[in-house]
Parts: C-alpha cells; sequence; structure tokens
C-alpha cells in the first residue's frame, strides 16, 4: 500500500506535532471526569454516562499509543471492540433500567436493592 | 500602534503573525478544551439531559482528537457508534424515565465531596505518573495515512483478529437480542 498522506500541504508541518503526553493527560482527565460522575450520581442512566466517558478515555489512550507506537493498527483495532462492547452494554444497561423503572417508578440506585420484581 | 496611524496604513500593512507552526498546538488545545469541558459538564449538570448533551460535546471532542491522531476510521467509528447510537439510547433512556420530576428531572447531589476528591486523586496520580515516566524517545511520527485497509486485514487475517472479530458480532447479537427481550413491556395477566 501506498502511503498517501491526508494532508499533503505543502510544507505543513505534520499535525501530530503534540507529543504523547498531551493526550494522556487529556486522557486522564476524561476518566475523572467519568469516575466523579459514576460516584457521584444516583440516577443510572447519569452513571452510564459516566461509564462512557471512561470507556472513552481508555480509547483515547489507546488511539495515541498506536499513533506513537510502532505503527500497527493494533490499538485502533482494540478501540474498535471497545466501541462494539461499549454499544453493547449500554443496550443491555438501558433495557435493565427501563424494566427497573416500569417495576417501581425510579433509577436511583441508592433505593433499588433487588432485580427481582 | 494608535487607531489613527493603522487606519492611515492601512490593512495591508498589518502584520499577520504567521500561525502555522502554532496550528498542532492550536487546533489540539481547542479539541482537547472541548472533551473536557464537556465531561466536566457531564460530571456537574444538575439535569441529566443537559448531562447527555455534555457527553455529546465531550464525544464529538474525541472524536476530533482520533482525526488529529490520524485515526480516521475509529474517528468515524466514534461519530456513527457513540453519537448516532448510544447517545441516542442514553436521550431515549433520560426520557422515558423521566415521567416524574421528582425521580429524574433533578436529583440532589449525594454529598459529592467524597466522589469529587476521589476523582482528584485518581487525576493526580495519573498526572504524576504521565509525567514521572520517561517515554522512549519518539521520532515524530509520519503524516496519517487512511487507515480503513490496514484494519480491515487485521480484522480478517486468522492469525491476528479473527477469531476476536467473529466472537465480538456474536456478542453484539446476543447482546441485542437479550436486550430487546428485558425491554419489551409484558402483557399483563
Amino acid at each position: 500500500m501506498s502511503p498517501v498522506p491526508l494532508l499533503a500541504l505543502p510544507g505543513a508541518p505534520s499535525l501530530a506535532a503534540v507529543g504523547l503526553g498531551p493526550y494522556l493527560v487529556v486522557g486522564a482527565a476524561l476518566f475523572s471526569a467519568g469516575l466523579v460522575t459514576v460516584l457521584a450520581r444516583r440516577n443510572a442512566v447519569a452513571i452510564l454516562i459516566g461509564i462512557e466517558l471512561m470507556l472513552n478515555a481508555a480509547n483515547l489512550n489507546l488511539v495515541a499509543f498506536d499513533r506513537f507506537g510502532p505503527g500497527l493498527v493494533r490499538g485502533q483495532v482494540f478501540a474498535l471492540f471497545v466501541l462494539v462492547i461499549a454499544a453493547a452494554e449500554a443496550a443491555v444497561a438501558l433495557a435493565i433500567v427501563l424494566n427497573v423503572f416500569d417495576s417501581r417508578d425510579r433509577v436511583d440506585v441508592d433505593q433499588v436493592r433487588s432485580l427481582k420484581g | 500602534m494608535s487607531a489613527l496611524a493603522l487606519a492611515a496604513v492601512g490593512p495591508a500593512a498589518l502584520p499577520i503573525p504567521d500561525l502555522t507552526p502554532h496550528l498542532p498546538g492550536i487546533v489540539f488545545g481547542g479539541l482537547a478544551g472541548v472533551s473536557v469541558l464537556g465531561a466536566i459538564g457531564a460530571a456537574t449538570a444538575p439535569r441529566i439531559v443537559h448531562a447527555a448533551f455534555c457527553l455529546l460535546a465531550a464525544l464529538f471532542g474525541v472524536a476530533g482528537l482520533y482525526f488529529l491522531l490520524g485515526a480516521d476510521f475509529v474517528a468515524l467509528g466514534q461519530v456513527i457508534v457513540y453519537v448516532g447510537g448510544i447517545l441516542v439510547l442514553l436521550v431515549f433512556g433520560v426520557l422515558l424515565t423521566g415521567r416524574t420530576q421528582v425521580v429524574l428531572g433533578q436529583e440532589g447531589p449525594r454529598r459529592p465531596t467524597g466522589a469529587i476528591l476521589a476523582g482528584a486523586a485518581v487525576f493526580l496520580g495519573l498526572l504524576l505518573a504521565i509525567g514521572g515516566t520517561r517515554w522512549p524517545a519518539q521520532p515524530r511520527p509520519a503524516d496519517p495515512t487512511p487507515t480503513t485497509a490496514p484494519i480491515g486485514r487485521a480484522f480478517l487475517d486468522p492469525d491476528q483478529f479473527l477469531v476476536p472479530f467473529e466472537v465480538a458480532s456474536v456478542l453484539l447479537l446476543a447482546a441485542l437480542v437479550g436486550a430487546a427481550y428485558l425491554a419489551r413491556r409484558r402483557r399483563e395477566p
């Protein structure tokens, strides 16, 4: 495969001139915000939002390491697997949340103590 | 230089700074700001719907960072799957479970001090780890190339990711069928 630059402006600097560190810092910030969301919220859907943030942070790290790594696409392949798992998780979790809401009229994780109706 | 002098000189002589060398930093800063601010908004917004829309901003920012990293396929997958699928699912979840104001409209914060402390501690620990690690000296990466073909080969190569790929597809099918089964409305006896 011939390498075709996506941005072939003459004289333009490579757009990856930002090093690895800043990406990891952004990933750490996203992960921490997701962790705060998961710990501080009581609503089950909001906790799902926090989980999505944490998964995105991990994905960002995977893609960044892939970019600055040996040049295989393994990091991106793993990021796509994470994407698939996140989709499956969100679908099942929301189905459970809707069921719990149907039977109890609430989705507060502090007050829902059993899954059996 | 006063405004009068500027007007006398005319716009052609205005010194336009050449921002090209700073362009990667500027683009990265903008995208990182959108992501982090969106994430903080998702963590702190009092209404869940607003948190969902802050998550939208964060997801778009991360997709832009993927583009900046040269991962075009993953970036588009992020937009399609996360923004088009998962986020819509989350908004549906918010709206379907928000029948009563008390239950969902506004949740009282539950002593968030501990959570914020834990998040700050994790963030500081990660910062220390990132700053304290000596990353191998990185040559500047080559210009990004399209990644769709290598990813497709990696997925379908029996020596690499063929089996995980098929397992993931079966998992996705099972999860979606299971979700549809769980979420169906039961008939009242």
